[in-house]
């Protein structure tokens, strides 16, 4: 059984108002920094605990933090990234619906020790419910004084609001979400210069993943070396995995980073196993745009290691064999799921995505679902088309000015890489593709590309 | 005189003093001169409101917040929540991506085709029921799943959809 950090209490009955969630330990974490800690202790704390950034980049986040820029007179920020769209990823959905008061506990004490008086959470526009529940216990948090002027006596002014997004995956992208946040398109930002530097309204502005800023809540109450412990290497504390596809028991489940992904996937206490007895086909692990990885590659590395659920392991031999941890949205495909379809469903989606500012992405996302189309519906696709794809994918790749552009191209490179005997059995056959399925690769195939 | 254009509003469009209230309270989130922040918070007030956003209340947002009309039209046409021509009173959008087709999105969207009778997009005859796909909704664990208004509904199955249509239908 892990430790439950950020979820322990979620499931207590009145846990989302104010008075239920203190008696439950909750704001310790502001009164503890306000009181008893300088801004940059927390920021030390925070370090220390080798908390790393929760959105799917898995920055360090007090590294992030100490890059922020503190000219005097002028304004910071920092900004709660609660834009989750990634396919396959509901945890911080989960989080702000059952704890909204736990992630308004870390916006506090993370705006204290970056100097913000005034920080946005901001959401996407389609978890409207969540957005009320997280408005009303903002309410509650300013009439218990913990928001507002001059909190616990200590000086620190602090408002705090949350702001809706309009329905666009590329908001996720910090500088896209601060253009949104400003009132314009979600086009990402040049860099340099970094949000660190001029972010919000030009302001230096810290962003970060709302599951990233409800872990300093922990850290700061029970120290950033003793979170450290927690976990494997460079992968510490705790992790938020929402598991989903062909799963016996979807949902949201808080792990200690490097549990073995076997006993993630097959043990009751988590996903249960694959679904009606079926077999594993393959899982994206970290959300759709990491590379996909059969079954045989899931369980072991190439080097016949069990992997875990950590940074490290879950990337270990790169894109050749392994894939990421991301954003911990987990997908479980079983025997029955057709690897090509999947692969044109998610080049559609990130086609759908694309904010058009780079050319490679806008018009190579568009061309790798026409590829695909013809190849899963059966419309005269050859086998040069597989190698179309890996080309147009491959310069999409690193060349775009956000990183959708290698979003959209990791899934079909992967799909490719492990499942290119079944993109060719799609090809030679187009009529029974119609019909039926490919099934479980014969065996593991591996190729270093 | 109105645009036959499906985006112009045959009706003038009013916003309450409600919906101007709510407006100035969003204004206030932000440093002064920074009021164009409030665009998409207002557009889901009107969208609430009318069911949908015409050119005609995105010009009146335009005036609230002191910028130009097409700094309101360029944001109202890349976010893809908001209806920029009329829709029926209930818009069932259903999540297409990936999590949600491995669970059976696609039947989903078979069967709300033949039971409203509509394609993708359009209005039933009696104006209540709009349907159409979205991408991924972050309820990947619950799917497949479709967003009316601002409810999620979860598992969907075709008696589920049954007995939500025919309540939407007596409401």
């Amino acid at each position: 059984m892990g430790r439950k950090l950020l979820l322990e209490h979620a499931k207590v009955p009145g846990i989302r108002h104010i008075d239920t969630y203190i008696q439950h330990g909750g704001y310790r974490s502001v009164h503890k920094a306000l009181k008893t800690m300088t801004p940059d202790e927390v920021v030390e704390e925070v370090k220390k605990s080798g908390l790393r950034g929760r959105g799917g980049a898995g920055f360090p986040t007090g590294m992030k933090w100490s890059f922020l820029a503190k000219p005097e007179g002028i304004p910071r920020y920092l900004v709660c990234n609660a834009d989750e769209s990634e396919p396959g990823t509901f945890k911080d959905r989960y989080l702000m619906e059952y704890l909204p008061h736990l992630l308004i506990e870390g916006m506090i004490t993370s705006s204290y020790a970056l100097g913000a008086n005034t920080s946005y959470i901001y959401i996407r526009g389609e978890y409207r419910w969540v957005y009320t529940i997280l408005v009303e216990a903002i309410a509650e948090a300013y009439a218990k004084g913990y928001l507002g002027k001059n909190i616990l006596g200590s000086g620190f002014n602090f408002d705090l609001y949350v702001q809706p997004g309009g329905g666009a995956y590329i908001c996720g992208e910090e500088t896209a979400l601060l253009e949104s946040l400003e009132g314009k398109r979600g086009n990402p930002r040049m860099k340099p210069p970094f949000p660190a530097i001029k972010g919000l309204w030009q302001s230096p502005t810290v962003v970060n993943n709302v599951e990233t800023i409800a872990a300093v809540v922990p850290i700061v109450n029970e120290g950033g070396d003793e979170y450290a412990k927690i976990g494997i290497g460079k992968s510490t504390g705790t992790k938020l995995i929402s598991a989903c596809g062909n799963i016996k028991n979807s949902g949201v489940y808080e792990i200690d980073l490097g549990l073995p992904v076997d006993e993630f996937l097959n043990s009751d206490e988590y996903c249960g196993g694959v679904a009606n007895g079926k077999r594993l086909k393959a899982v994206i692990p970290g959300g759709s745009s990491v590379p996909i990885v059969p079954a045989g590659l899931f369980y072991k590395n190439i080097k016949g290691e069990d992997r875990l659920m950590s940074y490290e392991s879950l990337s270990d031999g790169g894109f050749a064999s392994g894939t990421m941890m991301g954003s911990g949205g987990f997908i479980v495909y079983d025997e029955d799921q057709c690897i090509v379809r999947n692969t044109w469903n998610l080049a559609r989606f990130y086609n759908h995505e694309s904010c058009g500012q780079c050319s490679p992405c806008r018009e190579g996302t568009g061309w790798l679902v026409k590829v695909l189309d013809k190849i899963e519906h059966g419309k005269g696709a050859t086998m040069a088309d597989i190698d179309l794809l890996w080309d147009i994918q491959r310069r999409i790749e690193g060349n775009t000015i956000c990183p959708l552009g290698d979003a959209a191209a990791w899934p079909v490179a992967a799909a490719i890489r492990h499942f290119r005997d079944e993109f060719e059995w799609h090809i030679k056959n187009p009529q029974l593709a119609q019909s039926k399925n490919y099934g479980l690769v014969k065996e593991t195939v591996y190729q270093t590309v | 005189m109105y645009s036959n254009h499906p985006s112009h509003s045959q009706q003038p469009i009013v916003f309450s003093q409600e919906m101007l209230d709510q407006s100035q309270e969003i204004i206030k989130h932000y440093p002064e001169g920074k009021q164009k922040s409030a665009i998409l918070p207002i557009m889901h007030i009107v969208q609430k409101h009318f069911g949908w956003v015409s050119v005609e209340a995105q010009d009146i947002i335009a005036e609230m917040l002191k910028i130009k009309p097409i700094e309101v039209y360029e944001v109202a046409t890349f976010y893809t929540m908001f209806h920029l021509h009329p829709v029926g009173k209930y818009v069932l959008e259903v999540c297409r991506t990936g999590p949600c087709m491995i669970r059976g999105a696609e039947d989903i969207c078979k069967y709300l085709e033949k039971k409203l009778g509509i394609k993708e997009g359009e209005i039933t005859a009696d104006g209540l029921f709009t349907w159409r796909t979205v991408e991924c909704l972050g309820a990947c664990g619950y799917a497949p799943m479709m967003q009316v208004g601002e409810h999620y509904h979860e598992y969907l199955t075709p008696e589920k959809l049954d007995n939500l249509i025919s309540d939407w239908k007596t409401k």
